[in-house]
């Protein structure tokens, strides 16, 4: 006789936990979505979000302040970043005449923005990067238009 | 539902649960030698994700590792991060200011909740409801927030330094994990009435991949196989670092042995960690995040250390022999996954093949973290 | 109008392309009905982007599979693994044949229509061993004969119910079987307490039995256990699937109109109001929306768990139901 009952309590736990589980799913029916419709929305990004880096450019000469002193392409653990520079004509210091960012390797570690003395790095908020060639991940910081997959947001 | 395997007779045929499959989350292959429905042997070939994180070690300072550390195990990266940062400055010397510590400790409590979420998804997904996965996202996104507002990355947060954390947190940050934790709770408890309860679950974790203690330490399994196990070993109570002595918290330990013993664990671990957060952030003082004068590029003395931490998927040890110089001598990494792995062979034997997918599951297996 | 629908050829052929389009466009928008209803329990949005509210997705994804490349693998036995699909798809639309609608629009009305809508869905099961059986691959064979284990022990509550039913109607036509429900909600089969306490019961296991008999989750063996394999339909491409996926949504429209006919009153209003076709569709789309609801809220039986609950639970309760309906019917 236990048996039987239960054979008939276990069959109605077991309808109720479903039901509850129904009832959850239900309520979410009445939640709004929350999905964001990317491209027709945008995402804002957080102050520290690491994109790409960028140069840091002074506001009124609108000159990179990299004085190429090459801290940063010491520190990068992928080998990712190749600076040159020359001393122009009657400067007191170097300025760059090439900053290429192979952004096929970078991993976004933080280093080289955390090791530059001058202010010159810091990463972008730029999340948005597509493109169907891997040239142009090949960023070159000095001419950031140039390149058509850093399209700045 | 099991068989003896010695008494099954018949033709039995090889087949490969390939390295490309959807159950096995991540490229693991096993090579299954079945009779029918039932699995003779079951052997896991490893070895598709090696990327030679030990080697890369060799030819890195131990600065520029920390990109590399986080990638091992990338669902729980901060807590991976924090064995790395723990292991060289025990080697090196480097005291960590108090605020550090409470800030390290929040952020690997919050990524420990966002690997078992991660965990949680598709485990239900191959069991076949496809429903859990979304709204278990859906929390860890509160998290990736989070996270992604302190440290500026989602996935892979090179967020510790030696000596600290690269970046200090705000009175945001503080506020927005407050209001995660009472909206976690809910959740949890929407998980514990959607999943947990609902019979047809239980009847397929329930009794299914019995796991007995003897076998976990024979492969040397951690975390929450080893408890799902009853077997009460956590690296933050029995060989406690950073602020764990300081913080009251429980381990959640169930001796069932099987899949459902292995998924309440880590339930009630989310829950634990909700309450460790709480409490550092109640707790946490002002001052440095970061210790002073540590050189720029370390030069730990000579010697090796072993440290330990309890990362979401088991014990997460790390040894580094360093000769006096910038670069690492060798660095050794005794990841879960591997020892968690290679119990499998043994305790699928057997069974029928859909029930070792939910035992694989409830492993919770990363794979690049068993290759490495 | 009328005059014209009287000629019988007219008459049969109107018929014929209703029953063909109506099953034709349940079947492409109950896949997007799925996916957005699917979308909608789980907080996100379904198709948007084709069509207005992803409207004409269906359309879209009709012709991707009207366009695929019919493969018919080297080795299989050619007749059956053509035959497969028709028959599959087939006698579900011939079912719609025998399905009252409302007073006056039903294709044939037999006086055994239950009994032939309950004898054809039985075809559905041999199509798909066919398909496993002829397609040269041991895994289809397994999963083939896993489908049929799970459809004969469902199909046996499912007539022990409908069994007790007809004692209760005493017909097997299904036009009759409405006109006794007419009247307010109180009139339908489900609430009809007095000749049989379970009725409620007996319907939730006709439900459940109907679950099982389509295929659908958390029944459904045959298309997600993909574990190791993609069931019985592996080697059908093109429209020889598309056509093993009309016919399950066509008998999920079957099963649900058998489940309103029978339980809920066909198209009869709640309140005795205004009866009509309308009723009928609000009453079956409902069902459909309760079945889509469970498949997207559980995660999947185990095999042995699926026979368990039909030999050792649904059947002894299906027995008991028709015992105390004979013993009710007798007595009152």
């Amino acid at each position: 006789m236990v048996g039987v009952v239960n054979y008939f309590r276990e069959i109605a736990q077991g309808l109720y936990t479903l039901m509850v589980g129904m009832a959850v799913t239900f309520r979410n029916l009445f939640l709004p979505a929350v999905t964001v419709r990317y491209p027709h929305e945008t995402l804002q990004m957080t102050p520290r979000f690491r994109g790409p880096a960028e140069l840091i450019r002074d506001g009124e000469t609108g000159q990179p302040h990299c004085v190429v002193c090459m801290m940063c392409q010491r520190a990068c653990p992928s080998r990712c970043i190749a600076v040159e520079g020359e001393k122009p004509e009657g400067g007191k210091r170097k300025v760059p005449t090439k900053f290429i960012l192979d952004f096929t390797t970078c991993s976004l570690c933080g280093l080289c923005v955390e090791s530059c003395k001058f202010d010159a790095i810091r990463f972008s908020k730029v999340y948005n990067l597509a493109s169907t060639r891997k040239e142009d991940f090949i960023l070159d910081l000095l001419n950031p238009k140039a390149t058509r997959g850093a399209s700045c947001s | 539902m099991s068989v003896d395997a010695t008494t099954i007779q018949g033709e039995t045929f090889v087949v490969n649960m390939g390295p490309q499959h959807p159950a096995t989350h991540g490229v693991l292959r096993i090579k299954l030698t079945m009779d029918g429905e039932y699995i003779m042997n079951a052997e896991p070939v490893i070895g598709y994700s090696h990327r030679m994180q030990e080697k890369m070690a060799e030819n890195r300072t131990y600065s520029q590792y920390f990109a590399n550390i986080g990638r091992i195990d990338y669902v729980g990266a901060m807590i991976y991060n924090f064995g790395y940062a723990c292991a060289v400055e025990r080697l090196a010397g480097i005291p960590v200011p108090e605020r550090a510590e409470y800030i390290r400790v929040i952020t690997s409590e919050l990524n420990r909740i966002a690997s078992h979420l991660l965990w949680f998804g598709p485990f239900i997904i191959d069991l076949g409801g496809l429903t859990p996965l979304l709204y278990a996202f859906d929390d860890r996104e509160g998290i990736l927030n989070l996270l992604e507002s302190v440290s500026g990355a989602r996935l892979t947060f090179s967020y510790f330094r030696f000596g600290g954390v690269c970046n200090d947190i705000d009175d945001d940050f503080v506020a927005g994990c407050r209001a995660f934790i009472s909206r976690m709770r809910e959740r949890l408890t929407l998980y514990r009435r959607l999943v947990t309860d609902n019979i047809i679950f239980r009847k397929r974790v329930e009794g299914i991949g019995v796991i007995p203690p003897e076998i976990c330490r024979k492969y040397g399994a951690t975390g929450p196989v080893l408890r799902g196990s009853g077997v009460a070993y956590d690296v933050r109570k029995d060989e406690p670092y950073s602020i764990y002595p300081l913080l009251d918290f429980d381990i959640p330990v169930f001796g069932e042995c099987d899949s459902m013993a292995r998924y309440r664990v880590r339930m009630e671990e989310m829950n634990q960690s909700l309450r460790m957060i709480e409490q550092a952030l109640d707790k946490l003082p002002s001052g440095p995040f970061m210790a002073e004068k540590v050189p720029r590029i370390l030069k730990p003395p000579k010697g090796d250390c072993y440290f330990n931490v309890e990362g979401a998927r088991g014990s997460f040890g790390i040894r580094i022999v360093s000769d006096g110089t910038e670069i690492p001598y060798r660095l050794k990494l005794r990841t879960p996954c591997f020892a968690n792995l290679s119990l499998f062979e043994e305790a699928s034997r057997g069974m029928l093949l859909a029930d070792s997918l939910a035992l694989l599951g409830s492993l919770d297996l990363c794979i690049p973290d068993v290759d490495r | 109008m009328t005059e014209l629908l009287s000629i019988e050829p007219i008459r049969m052929l109107v018929f014929l392309v209703g029953t063909i389009l109506f099953v034709a466009l349940n079947a492409a928008y109950l896949t997007l009905l799925e996916r957005k209803e699917s979308s909608w329990f789980q907080r996100r949005l379904g198709p948007t982007e084709v069509g207005p509210w992803g409207l004409l997705q269906p359309i879209a994804d009709g012709i991707k599979l009207a366009g695929k490349q019919v493969i018919v693998p080297d080795g299989v036995d050619k007749i059956l693994f053509v035959l497969s699909p028709i028959m599959v798809s087939v006698p579900v639309i011939m079912n719609l044949a025998t399905i009252p609608f409302s007073d006056t629009l039903v294709a044939r009305n037999i006086d055994l229509g239950l009994l032939m809508i309950l004898s054809f869905t039985s075809f559905n099961v041999m199509g798909i061993m066919f398909g496993g059986w002829a397609s040269r691959n041991k895994y289809s064979v397994i999963s083939a004969a896993r489908v049929v284990a799970q459809n004969v022990a469902y199909e046996i509550p499912m007539f022990l119910i409908a069994i007790s039913l007809v004692m209760v109607t005493h017909t097997f036509d299904l036009r009759e079987t409405v006109l006794l429900q007419t009247g307010g909600f109180w009139n339908w089969n489900l609430f009809k307490l007095g000749v049989s306490p379970l009725m409620p019961a007996a319907c939730l296991l006709f439900f459940v039995c109907l679950l099982a008999e389509t295929n659908r989750s958390p029944f459904d063996m045959m298309e997600a256990e993909s574990e190791l394999i993609a069931g019985a339909i592996t080697e059908y491409s093109g429209m020889g699937f598309g056509l093993f996926f009309i016919s399950e949504y066509a008998n999920i429209v079957v099963g649900s109109c058998l489940v309103t006919i029978l339980f809920l009153g066909g198209w009869n209003c709640p309140f005795g109001l205004y009866p009509g076709l309308h009723w009928f569709f609000v009453k079956m789309y409902g069902i459909i929306f309760v079945v889509i609801w469970i498949r997207w809220s559980f995660p999947r039986i185990q095999f042995y768990g699926l026979l368990n609950l039909s030999w050792k639970i649904l059947i002894p309760l299906s027995l008991a139901h028709l015992l105390l309906t004979c013993v009710m019917v007798k007595i009152w």
